[in-house]
């Protein structure tokens, strides 16, 4: 890459965001490998944990070649503590019942989706690369919770009742996706980077869409919208799932299988 | 020394073993000099977890045929497409049991639905978008009532 070092290292942090997003939502889907409600759901939530640890190490790769300073994609990954983690606070929400998973994933994978089809036009070649990869399987994804919104939503007296009690909670997560910093503004100036503010709409007319078609009812922005992911603020959640997620690393350095 | 890309013809898709990595469109470039040769590869999904294991199995096959530098390389642009398989891995997938892809997935054209790999009906249904592996979804035969996998077009 031909660019600047100052540009170079918002790059790093950049990626490094993005990685965050799809390990750790990776790594909560995991969690329910063996405990879906049934087979077929046990494999695709497996499936698309698979895929987005798989995008995560896209990001990292690139990320620790952007970085140039001798961190591999694995340090990155877990070797750093939850402040240094940049992941948005929806996904670190702990999984919850099956219907809050799936509101969790819902919020994400639409958003995923806009991010995902705008990255793919950067004017970065192996950003642009990615984002075209990652896409075809964020597509898939979002097909198949979009079916659960409404199979739940539009369910029994007890799914639509459970759903609908996630997608109250998560709410307040979900603005923040949207709020660009400077580091965000730096690149999409640069057109490396999408532009989140033009995301936003579309993202809340397809959530609006479904959870209407769910008949869900949409929730009102509250005072508690939270924001400051991007800047390493979290909540408790993150840390517990970092103890686990790194723990074989950080107690035998180096371990390989 | 047998040449680099009759080589890979020789390795496996570890995942379905009658398939292999040149048919399944997943060898991109072999370049080959007196001295080595440099092989790049791209995933069929990010998280294929059968890349390493092709990557290995491309270095053996290559080595054992005699050529001592290789190297692999990986690359994801353009991405992969189902549209890459062959007519002919295309018919091992399905005498393996496996329904494959649809043509022209990238455009959107032409997608019909999966025939029964067992009975050959046409009258089959989509049970679940995920199957043992990323790249293939569960169906089931409406005939004969057999569940069978296909190949996700993508």
């Amino acid at each position: 890459m031909s660019l600047n070092a100052e540009i170079r290292g918002q790059l790093f942090n950049y990626l490094l965001r993005h990685a965050d997003d799809r390990l750790v939502l990776g790594h909560r889907l995991s969690e329910w490998c063996g405990h879906g409600p049934m087979l077929e759901e046990d494999l695709a939530l497996a499936n698309i944990a698979l895929d987005l640890i798989g995008q995560a190490s896209l990001f990292y790769k690139l990320a620790a070649e952007t970085e140039a300073n001798g961190r591999s994609e694995d340090d990155l990954a877990f070797l750093r503590d939850s402040a240094e983690f940049r992941n948005l606070q929806l996904v670190e929400q702990p999984n919850g019942d099956f219907a809050y998973t799936i509101a969790r994933q819902f919020f994400f994978d639409v958003y995923d989706v806009l991010f995902l089809e705008q990255l793919s036009l950067s004017t970065e070649a192996e950003i642009s690369a990615i984002g075209a990869k990652a896409l075809k399987e964020a597509q898939y994804h979002l097909r198949h919770t979009q079916q659960w919104m409404l199979r739940l939503g539009d369910g029994t007296e007890e799914s639509h009742r459970r759903l609908q009690d996630a997608v109250d909670d998560l709410w307040r997560f979900t603005q923040e996706m949207f709020v660009p910093d400077e580091l965000d503004h730096t690149l999409t100036a640069e057109v490396i980077a999408p532009d989140l503010e033009t995301l936003r709409s579309s993202w809340q007319e397809s959530v609006e869409q479904t959870l209407r078609e769910a008949t869900l009812e949409l929730p009102e922005d509250s005072q508690y919208m939270t924001s400051g992911s991007r800047g390493g603020y979290h909540t408790e959640h993150l840390g517990y799932l970092l103890a686990e997620m790194q723990v074989m690393q950080r107690t035998h350095p180096g371990a390989a299988w | 020394m047998v040449n680099a890309w009759d080589c890979l013809r020789s390795v496996p898709d570890p995942e379905i073993p009658v398939v292999d990595v040149v048919s399944m469109g997943i060898v991109r470039e072999v370049e080959e000099t007196p001295e080595s040769v440099t092989v790049t590869i791209t995933p069929t999904y990010s998280g294929c977890p059968a890349m390493y294991e092709i990557e290995l199995s491309i270095r053996e096959a290559l080595q054992s045929a005699g050529h001592t530098q290789v190297e692999v390389k990986t690359k994801i642009a353009p991405v992969w497409t189902t549209d890459w398989i062959t007519e002919e891995a295309r018919e091992q997938l399905r005498s393996y049991g496996i329904a494959p892809p649809e043509r022209r997935c990238a455009s959107g054209n032409d997608l019909k639905t999966p025939a029964c790999t067992f009975c050959g009906s046409e009258k089959t249904r989509l049970q679940s978008e995920f199957g043992s592996t990323p790249c293939k979804a569960l169906r089931v035969c409406l005939e004969c009532l057999q569940p069978f996998e296909h190949f996700k077009c993508i």
